[in-house]
């Protein structure tokens, strides 16, 4: 391969990323452009929000419950060796509110929620059930995907919020019922150390994951390939995307929130 | 034929000019060229893979050309954008190959889509014309049946319910018969022409049902590498002394193009 053929590849290629990201972000775009946009479904959005959360909850509930156990059980060592047991809640809360609890449950949503939704809108486009809806002319962003997109922001900080609760709990269990750390001042050192700030923190997280997953999941079932295994690549590409860019936000937005 | 022509002015419904549109490396349209006539049935037949889906997707404005123009009710297509598509798509029924019914509604909500989301219609009016349209597709009684648990002919004709609930003027079948055994495909054209006359629809149908299809077509359009090779009535096509042609039919009367089946 001589020089210039090389440049001329490596030039298609920078080309293709660059177009690909550009109709990756026009998906976005106009999700979010057609939400604003009558006629307005709320009926749509209301059942979006209701099968993430009908299939996420459960698991959300059995992860923070264990997230929890693990803090607890961890935090207790660690606080134990220093003489500050009554740190335990505070230790927890903040861990978890600030950090876990978003990331985790986003995880979470993602490997349900978003990969049936992928599924979902991909055997859509597998069997011209897209194409239905635009000869009907309806548009099939505003339709199929602006009320996933806002569902995510809606039902990603509630369940963010469940678990949180329900971790903070379940550190309770184990640090305080099981290992003998103070009960008192678990839940005050958070009711005193937990501060707005940090709520908001997570709160906003979980919102950027709420859009980052279902925009990724949406994008990836909405183009699958009309193959046999086209539904199943979009499956799994939605899932490993979504996750690399929760992390990867999570990184970007700890870093300016902090 | 000729009743139909004077009902109809032998207007054409579609003018479709040297439409060219190709995917990659690949010329799939390669200058179509094609009238299909306003109350008449046109039907489109051609070897699996010769373009005869993109061509119907052209036709409803799913695909762009790359050349060529379309001309819908004297309105050339190929340039419109925004709410004007919408405009000539609501003339347009259209039935996919495979279907395309919504997996999560009932046969009844698939039906009624297009006029609970397109239509003001009181809910009782709107029952009422799912209902019928319905009945004259015969599914009666299968309404709250979801497309799972339907055979693959009745999902064609709830699709095809689907297809004509909101009165299109044209209507565009991609396929109707496809997979069906002969006496469910006899069924199947005989329901398109009474529907067809019924309401005086322009039906475009792309079909593997050769020769029996043409039985129900006032025309015929052979579409061979990206061009129409062949294009007028069924007497004149099936007189022609085309040897693509004759060897197009006899690979079919053999059974020799199984794919077709596929759909
Ligand atoms: N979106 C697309 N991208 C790339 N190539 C495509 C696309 N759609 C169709 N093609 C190609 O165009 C050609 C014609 O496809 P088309 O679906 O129109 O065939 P057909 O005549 O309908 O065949 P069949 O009878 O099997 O349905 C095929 O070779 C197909 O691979
Ligand atoms: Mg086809």
């Amino acid at each position: 391969m001589s020089i210039v053929e090389m440049i001329e590849r490596l030039g298609a290629l920078v080309l293709d990323g660059i177009a690909r990201l550009g109709t990756f972000s026009l998906f976005l775009i106009s999700a979010l452009f057609y939400a604003i946009m009558p006629p307005y479904k709320p009926r749509l959005l209301i059942r979006q929000i209701s099968s993430i959360g009908a299939e996420s909850l459960f698991l959300i509930v059995l992860i923070a419950t264990f997230t929890g156990m693990v803090l607890g059980l961890q935090g207790y060592n660690a606080l134990h060796r220093f003489g500050s047991d009554t740190a335990l809640g505070t230790v927890v809360a903040l861990i978890l509110v600030r950090e876990l609890g978003p990331v985790l449950a986003a995880l979470m949503i993602a490997a349900r929620a978003g990969s049936a939704m992928a599924a979902e809108l991909g055997s859509m486009q597998a069997t011209e059930q897209i194409d239905a809806l635009t000869v009907m002319a309806i548009n099939p962003i505003q339709y199929l995907v602006s009320p996933r997109v806002l569902a995510g922001v809606i039902s990603f900080p509630l369940l963010t919020s469940i678990f949180d609760v329900i971790a903070i709990w379940g550190g309770y269990l184990v640090g305080v019922k099981l290992l003998g750390a103070p009960s008192g001042p678990y839940f005050n050192g958070i009711a005193t150390n937990l501060s707005g700030h940090d709520i908001m923190t997570g709160l906003y997280k979980a919102l950027v994951f709420g859009v980052v997953v279902m925009w990724v999941c949406c994008y990836k079932g909405y183009n699958a390939e009309r193959m046999a295994t086209g539904v199943s690549r979009a499956t799994t590409q939605a899932v490993v995307l979504s996750s690399v860019l929760i992390l990867a936000w999570d990184y970007f937005l700890t870093s300016i929130l902090l | 034929m000729s009743e139909l022509q004077t009902n109809h002015d032998g207007a054409n419904a579609i003018k479709v000019r040297d439409l060219r549109r190709r995917f990659d490396h690949q010329q799939v349209l390669d200058g179509v060229t094609l009238d299909m006539p306003a109350g008449q049935i046109t039907t489109i037949v051609g070897p699996s893979g010769s373009g005869k889906t993109v061509l119907l997707k052209h036709l409803n404005l799913l695909l762009r050309p790359d050349s060529g123009q379309i001309v819908i009710d004297n309105v050339d297509v190929t340039k419109l954008r925004g709410t004007a598509v919408d405009a000539v798509r609501e003339k347009i029924g259209m039935l996919f190959q495979a279907g395309a019914l919504f997996d999560s509604l009932s046969v009844f909500d698939n039906v009624a889509f297009p006029l609970v989301e397109k239509t003001n219609l009181p809910r009782t009016e709107i029952e009422q014309r799912v209902l019928e349209t319905l009945r004259s597709v015969g599914l009666d009684g299968m309404e709250h049946k979801y497309p799972s648990e339907l055979s693959g002919g009745m999902q064609k004709r709830a699709a095809l319910a689907r297809a004509l609930v909101r009165r299109p003027k044209i209507l565009m079948l991609d396929e109707p018969t496809t997979g069906l055994d002969p006496s469910r495909t006899r069924a199947i054209h005989e329901l398109i022409r009474h529907t067809q006359e019924n309401f005086q629809l322009t039906v475009v149908m792309v079909s593997h049902d050769v020769p029996a299809v043409f039985e129900v077509s006032d025309r015929v359009a052979f579409l061979h590498r990206g061009k129409t090779h062949l294009n007028g009535t069924v007497a004149e096509v099936m007189a022609a002394d085309d040897e693509i042609f004759k060897h197009f039919l006899a690979g079919k009367a053999s059974g020799a193009e199984n794919e077709a089946l596929a759909g």
